[in-house]
Formats: structure tokens, sequence, C-alpha cells
């Protein structure tokens, strides 16, 4: 059967509806980030899709000092679900984004051409 | 590696192409060929005695293809494998496995880079990552800063430690004539430089240069008969952990585990045995992660170990490690794919070549090559005839 989307297209679909999408493997009982159309646990190409809940916990952390412009954060962020990807922490200063802070997503709409990207923002208590 | 046997072959001939600034318009097959032409010049072999063929770059798309017919060669075997910057050290294992399967008998493995001179953009093809790069890391820096991140949080490794790294390789890079950073460099030098992706400031990053060079490897047998004392491949391993820094298994333990784990049991011989370190040191932390991946010290320790110097020439004193004793990627040479000078250093430490640099009594040396962003992995134990 061939694919009727690629992975890629599905996650972005979720993204422009506001949902991070990940894959779960039912064979292996874990989830797969990113997504692929075979799975790397079990070498099946059953893989479901899923929507997260949003929250996780900063796994790693640094701040990009461009050479023009403003210094921004780069983050790996661990999701609840059990799965980890790049992204970026806002709305507090790129420096003060720490290991083991819990975050939440939220979209992030570049506009144009450019895809939506799933960023994270403070989530404190959460 | 099982299957390959220790001892049965040899890196016999080593030479650096030109480093540093090279003049405009070379062509990183030029380098290659240089290096190439060098390299057998120092061992006293010739192109027709060459029949195996290796080469990776980041600037040629065929590059194997390029340098035979650069070189007027028709090798009977090729490899052309690239995983980043330790390619080279999977060329010696893949070279090991040809000629004792009698595919060729004298195999060189070439690198070339002119990425300082038409510019580190140019020199290497952007690959669009759709799940990191819209977060616009700074690569290969960024990854690697995540990691060290990592590393300070579990084990309380300080900036100051890494910075130690740049500084031991510093004072051993002033031993070196060929070196490309001349000046002197202090902890606090490291600290205050302009930073590139948090920890690392551009003192905590490898250089940006030109450069190439060539390994010729053949049988033991073959090696005894010429110019220069053989250098044995007593241990090879590799290993594969991810491509992408989200994709990482854990920041903080690298392949390196598995590539010593391998290489060490091949060469039967253990941390302790080995007299020169040659470790990829893209970044301070990475000869961190290396000393104690490859055991010299234990897991979290690393940043402690390398405090006082430890690592820095002293003439062999009590309780210190040679480790990058040419000066490293961080102040000696680093093109891209460091991971070819790795292998030339080992054999020149283990022919007692080194000059001001050299390390007494040197018998056994370990070239750790480390490609993408920690995520190709590969050990190559060498040792002369006393370690065989």
């Amino acid at each position: 059967m061939p694919s009727p989307h690629s992975p890629l297209k599905t996650y972005l679909d979720h993204l422009e509806r506001g949902e991070l999408a990940y894959q779960f493997s039912p064979e292996a009982g874990k989830p797969v980030f990113y997504p692929r159309v075979v799975c790397p646990f079990t070498g099946s190409e059953r893989l479901e899709w899923r929507v997260s809940k949003g929250l996780g916990t900063v796994y790693a952390t640094t701040v990009v000092h461009p050479a023009d412009g403003a210094p921004f954060n780069v983050a790996l962020i661990d999701c609840d679900e059990g799965f980890r990807l790049m992204s970026r922490v806002e709305d507090i200063a790129p420096d003060q984004v720490k290991i083991g802070q819990r975050v939440r997503f939220r979209v992030h709409r570049p506009g144009g051409e450019e895809a939506p990207c799933p960023v994270f923002v403070p989530a404190e208590g959460a | 590696m099982d299957g390959l046997k220790r001892g049965s072959a040899a890196i016999v001939g080593v030479a650096e192409s030109d480093l540093g600034h090279v003049a405009d318009d070379l062509s990183v097959i030029d380098l290659m060929a240089q290096g190439t032409k060098r390299a057998l010049d120092d061992c006293g072999l010739t192109l027709k005695d060459v029949d195996g063929l290796f080469s990776a770059t980041s600037q040629s798309r065929l590059s194997v293809l390029a340098l035979a017919e650069y070189l007027g060669l028709d090798p009977k075997f090729i490899g052309s494998t690239i995983v980043g910057g330790s390619s080279f050290e999977y060329h010696v294992a893949q070279a090991m496995g040809a000629i004792a399967l009698g595919l060729c008998n004298v195999a060189v493995i070439a690198y070339g880079s002119t990425q300082r001179s038409v510019g580190r953009k140019q020199a290497s093809l952007r690959e669009i990552n759709p799940y990191e790069t819209p977060f616009r890391p700074f690569m290969p820096s960024s990854a690697y800063a995540l990691a060290a991140s990592r590393h300070m949080h579990e084990f309380g490794t300080t900036r100051e430690q890494m910075a130690a790294v740049a500084v031991a390789a510093r004072e051993w890079a002033l031993l070196n004539p060929v070196a490309w950073e001349k000046k002197p460099l202090t902890i606090e030098g490291v600290l205050s430089s302009r930073m590139v992706s948090w920890p690392f400031t551009v003192r905590d990053c490898c250089l940006v240069t030109d450069g190439g060079g060539a390994v010729v490897v053949t049988s033991a047998e073959r090696a005894r008969s010429l110019r220069k004392k053989p250098a044995y491949v007593l241990g090879c391993g590799q290993s594969i952990t991810h491509a992408s820094i989200s994709g990482m298994p854990d920041l903080t333990v690298t392949g390196a585990q598995a590539s010593g784990k391998a290489a060490y049991a091949m060469a039967r011989l253990g941390p302790a045995d080995v007299d020169a370190v040659e470790l990829y040191d893209a970044f301070t932390l990475n000869t961190i992660l290396f000393l104690e991946d490859l055991g010299f010290c234990r897991k979290g320790e690393g940043g402690a170990f390398v405090e006082g110097g430890r690592i820095a020439p002293q003439g062999g004193s009590a309780g210190s490690l040679p480790v990058n004793t040419n000066g490293g990627g961080l102040s000696y040479c680093h093109p891209g794919m460091y991971g070819i000078f790795l292998l030339i250093e080992a054999v020149r430490q283990l022919r007692g070549e080194c000059g001001a640099r050299q390390v007494p009594d040197c018998e056994v040396a370990l070239a750790h090559g480390n490609g993408g962003v920690l995520s190709s992995q590969a050990t190559v134990i060498l040792g002369g005839e006393a370690a065989l």
C-alpha cells in the first residue's frame, strides 16, 4: 500500500490545527518521534497517530548568540508521553530556561511560506 | 571488531597536506593528492603500489572517483564511507578487512578540505531537518552545547573545567610547529571570549581551517619491509547512536563506550595501557565525554579529571595523561572532518617523531573519531612492535 501522506505532512496538518502529534507503536508499546513510516523498535509499519497533552520538561538547553540579532533559546523537551523533540521556550529570557523546568506546548505560526512549529512556555505547577 | 585479526595490518605512512589557509584555488582533491604523495614518500611506497583507495570530504560528492582519476589509479578496492569526522577511523577497519581478504594490499585513506578558504557555508551542504531547523540551532555547536548543558546539570561540570580542555590543547599546540594557534590561552581567556552557543564561547569550539592528509595501510607482513616503524592496528570499534541531536538517547553517554569496549577487547588492552590519547575535540566537552566513555575516568568525573593541567604537556609527570598531543581540533587544525589527523598524530607518537611534544616511551596510542553531532564514534588502537 502506498502511503497516502508523508509522516511530515500528517504532523504539520496536526500543528495547523494547534495539536502536537506523535506516533505510537502498539507492538513496542512506545512513542515514536520524529514521525516515520517504519517503527524503529519493531520494523513494523503499524504506527498510530496520537495527540500530546502538550506538557513536558526541559531536558537540555542552550542560548544561541547569532552574529546579528538577539540571543535566543534552543532546547530539547521531554514530553510527558515519553518522546523528545527540539524546540524553544518562549516568554522568558533565553538564559532563564532551566533543565527540569515544566513547560507547555503552543503552536508558533511564522506565517508566509513557513510551516508552523511547536514551541513551549513555562508551566509552573503543571 | 569481530572478524578482524589484531595486528594483521599496520599504518605505515602518514602525512598532512598543506594546512591552515592554503593557496587560493587549491581544490580538496589537490590536497588529498598532496597528502597521498607525502604519505607514500613517508614509507617508501609509490602510487604503483596502491590498490585500495578510501576518501571522504564534505566538498566532493564522488571524491574517491575524483581522487582515483587525479592519481591515475584504478583501485581494486574503494571505500567512501562518510559519517562525519570519524569517517577515517571507519576506513581503517574497512581497509584492514579488505587487506585480510586479499581484496587489496596497500590502501590509501585521504582527506581534504578548503573550508576556511571558501567559507564554512560553501564547504558543506546545509541539510534541512524539518524537526530541528525551524528552531535555528547553530549547528553543530548548539548540538554539543545541549550535551554540555546536560553534563553540567547531571554532574556539576563547570565552564572552567571545559575551558581547561582548551587551555591544555593550546599548550600542546605551542609545541607543534604546524599548529594554527601560536599564542598562549588562559581559562579566563576562554570564558571571556565571544559566546557562540551557551555554554560555549568561540574558544570552546574547534578551529575553522583548511587542511587534509592521508594514511597508508598495508598488511603487517609488508609493513615490516618498509622504511618506518609500523603502527600496528591492534583494535577497532565503532558505534552509531543517532544522527540528529534530538535523537541521541542520553546526551551524557556517547557511542564511544561501545566503540571503545570493542576496540579494547580486540586489542586485549585497557585504558591503563594507552600512552598517548588522541580524541576528537570538536568542542571542549568532547574531550571530557570521551575520557569518560573510553574509561580513562568514571562517568561524570571528566570535568574534575581535566583540571590542574592533567592532560596538558608535562613531560610525563605522575598522574598526567597526554591527550591531543598535536594541539587538537581546538588549536592545531580543524578543516571540518578532523579524524585523519588523529591517526597521523597517533602514528607519529608511536614512531617517536614528535619532537618537543613527544610522549616518552610511547608504545600504544588511541585515536578516537567522532562524527555528526556525537553520532558516529570509532576507536582505533595502534601499537608498535613491543605491543604486538
